[in-house]
């Protein structure tokens, strides 16, 4: 009964969105509010029946309603509470589920937000949103109907995969990097697979556009070129649905395949063949009203990073797909591995950085000599120093140092505004504290992006000394033996078993130390009984400047022997910190402005 | 002053196209069968090599982390060493891909093997409980000595 009543609220909310769509489109046409009131009540329903159907879906995850296909492939009697929850979106069926909720709750706030406003573009993005929505729907009701029945009713299910019972999974796609590190049990956090990059693409080409919006608000410029970067983002979004959810390229995280693919890669292309009409159509209303003055301005710089992010989202598209261009025009199947992402990217990235300087400070228009002295001397100066000391300190990758320097220049450009606008406000008579609290709130766009750009400038020093830096080693211990690794000392102290509620479990213990004891480290094998094989449970010990990483590899049954991978990694925990810094710093920016008035 | 930002942009596409040029001569990894690594192998070029592990060619050696084993496609098969722990998810008569290079002494050298796992429905088994069960047995047994 349940699952019928999922699936009937699928069916309607499809029917719900496809009505919204024409209804807004036809009252925009025609000048009818009541047509566009219609297609606004559709879209609250389709907001309600969504939700219904995710509870549903959710509520037949904790009653174990094995009749339900979906159910009994991502849970079984022995999974806990919580794992019963994110299965829900863990696999195909449910993640569809969880965006087409997502994409409801934005349209909700969209008609919350402007439903008095009376904007003539309102309808038209009500149609465009019911659209995407229907096309969603339509996948749950056809492609990958998440409600569908299993029969016979199994008496267990299979379970969710192991890899994803995870703490990481609770906040999903978020923790993707995370998850990597703390579950997979590479000890790396990117891999550059084709998963990574599907999400990595849109991301660049959003950056881009975040960018060069801010030349359009202010010089009239790029109108053009950032409808462009809206729409291949969300193209790229699309097809990275599509890439990782068709199986079309082989991956490590071999997903599922199916008729799925045609489904996205068909949308794709109803999505950029209806942009390029409408850009068409609107060609003479999106000329530029500006024109670039000098090369050393604001605008140039920004354009600059634009071209860079694109080349950089060019360059990760290429390599992805290069197995199935290399296949269709050559015959071979050859794919590019991560040497390639990191020799192309490395360069662009570290070129975005500097910019991430130049940008924010450098003057619109046309910079004057007198401009650039006041904004880069310093920064130049202490970046140059700090090249110089990291060379004196020892450190041998060019690379690195060259990344390390461009970081303190790039820290010294925001520490140089922050400063010159607060000793502009104490001018004013107001005290340091209130001064700085009132920039980071009056100008919130403009300091939320300086935080934003210290969170990457943070990842940044991770990843360099995570690449420069970390050490790894794999040996077979006896009990009692002890391996040495960049002035740790791990000794292996033995297994024990025990029996978990939905596996059993191996775990080793290997006592840490560096002259005097850390900490008990114990990786484990995991056996589920619905893998054919087990998963590896790491145990590290996590700190600011190093990360003590163990896996267990093999071991012998009685225990007397067990081998492991052990690794030193340096800075990797400035990655999360990092994420968070820079993830407070984009809350910070669009928080509402208060220049405005309410 | 069009000029100089076409002149620009020509420059930076220039020097990506030769970056990826150059990196993809540099990285590119061969995907070939058993049967075509045999046909034509080429000592020193990066291959990914994918077929199934033959029953009883799997060898592990801890102390040295020494492992080979041999992947066929059903019509030939290659010699793999590789250094280190098999992966979960490995084993013999089940698919693995690995990569590395052919070496003039006959046998493919992996530098990487990646397991294959899939999500798609397999009964419950009682593969994995038996194998818990046992080792909590000679582990304990093991223990009270």
């Amino acid at each position: 009964m349940i699952p019928e009543l999922g699936s009937a609220a699928a069916i309607v909310a499809l029917a719900l969105a496809l009505w919204g769509a024409v209804a807004a489109a036809t009252g925009a046409r025609t000048g009818r509010p009541a047509l566009v009131l219609s297609a606004q009540h559709a879209a609250l329903g389709v907001f309600v029946l969504v939700t219904a159907c995710f509870a549903l879906l959710t509520y037949a995850f904790l009653i174990f309603d094995f009749s339900v296909r979906y159910v009994a492939i991502n849970t079984n009697l022995g999974t806990p509470f919580y794992y019963r929850i994110t299965g829900v979106w863990g696999a195909l069926e449910g993640s569809i589920i969880l965006w087409t909720w997502m994409l409801a709750l934005y349209t909700l706030i969209v008609i919350l937000r402007h439903r008095e406003s009376a904007h003539e573009l309102y309808p038209w993005v009500l149609t465009v949103m019911l659209s995407v929505m229907a096309f969603f729907l339509l996948v749950i009701t056809v492609a990958a109907p998440p409600f569908a029945r299993l029969t016979p009713v199994p008496a267990d299910g299979r379970g969710l995969n192991p890899l994803l019972e995870d703490t990481g999974m609770i906040t999903h796609p978020v923790a993707l990097g995370w998850w990597s590190y703390h579950v997979l049990g590479w000890g790396g956090y990117w891999a550059w697979d084709p998963v990574e990059n599907a999400a990595f693409m849109p991301w660049l080409t959003a950056t881009a556009f975040l960018h060069s919006v801010m030349v359009q608000e202010r010089r009239r410029m790029l109108k053009l070129w950032n409808l462009w970067l809206v729409i291949l983002t969300f193209g790229l979004t699309l097809f990275g649905t599509f890439l990782t959810r068709s199986g079309v390229i082989a991956s490590v995280h071999a997903f599922t395949q199916g008729s799925i693919g045609v489904f996205f890669l068909s949308f794709l292309a109803l999505v950029l063949l209806t942009a390029l009409a409408l850009l068409a159509w609107r060609w003479d209303a999106l000329s530029a009203q500006g024109e670039l003055d000098s090369v050393v301005s604001r605008e140039s710089a920004f354009l600059l990073n634009n071209v860079l992010l694109i080349a950089a989202a060019f360059t990760v598209f290429f390599g992805t797909v290069f197995p199935l261009l290399s296949e269709a025009v050559r015959g071979v199947k050859v794919s590019v591995g991560a040497p390639f992402f990191n020799q192309v990217n490395v360069p662009l990235f570290l070129a975005l950085i500097f910019l991430m300087g130049v940008g924010p400070l450098i003057a619109w228009r046309r910079a004057s000599p007198d401009n650039l002295r006041r904004s880069f001397l310093w920064p130049v100066a202490v970046g140059v120093a700090a090249a110089a000391l990291f060379s004196a300190l020892g450190i041998r990758s060019t690379l690195a140092v060259l990344a390390l320097a461009l970081t303190v220049f790039v820290a010294a450009t925001i520490a140089v505004d922050f400063s010159r606008a607060t000793r502009a406000r104490l001018r004013m008579g107001e005290r340091l504290l209130p001064a700085m609290g009132g920039l980071l709130r009056r100008h919130n766009r403009r300091y939320g992006g300086f935080v934003v750009h210290l969170g990457i400038l943070i990842v940044t020093l991770g990843v360099t000394g995570s690449q420069a830096w970390s050490v790894q080693t794999e040996t077979t211990l006896r009990r009692g033996e002890a391996a040495e690794l960049a002035g740790y000392r791990v000794r292996f102290d033995g297994l024990t078993a025990t029996e978990e509620s939905n596996h059993f479990k191996v775990a080793g213990a290997f006592t840490v130390s560096n002259g005097r004891v850390l900490s008990v480290l114990r990786p484990a094998k995991k056996f589920y009984p619905q893998e054919q094989s087990p998963i590896a449970g790491v145990d590290y010990r996590l700190g600011f400047g190093e990360d003590v990483y163990l896996v267990l590899g093999d071991f012998a049954r009685d225990g007397s022997e067990a081998t492991v991978k052990l690794q030193v990694n340096r800075l990797v925990s400035w990655i999360w910190i990092g994420g968070a810094v820079l993830t407070l710093g984009a809350l910070l920016a669009i928080l509402p402005d208060r220049k405005k008035p309410a | 002053m069009k000029g100089k930002f076409v002149a620009g942009g020509a420059v930076i596409a220039a020097a990506l196209a030769y970056m990826i040029y150059a990196g993809v001569t540099q990285s590119a990894v061969y995907f070939v069968t058993p049967s075509e690594l045999r046909a034509a192998p080429v000592v020193g070029k990066a291959y990914r090599l994918g077929g199934l592990v033959q029953p009883g060619s799997l060898r592990w050696e801890p102390r040295s982390l020494d492992l080979s084993f041999a992947l066929s496609d059903g019509k030939a098969t290659v010699p793999v060493r590789h250094k280190g722990t098999p992966p979960d998810l490995f084993g013999e008569s089940r698919g693995a891909v690995v990569e590395g290079s052919w070496t003039a002494d006959g046998y493919f050298k992996a530098s990487l093997i990646l397991a294959k796992h899939s999500e798609e429905y397999k009964a419950p088994h009682d593969g994995g409980t038996t194998l818990g069960k046992d080792l909590i047995r000679t582990l304990q047994g093991e223990g009270r000595q």
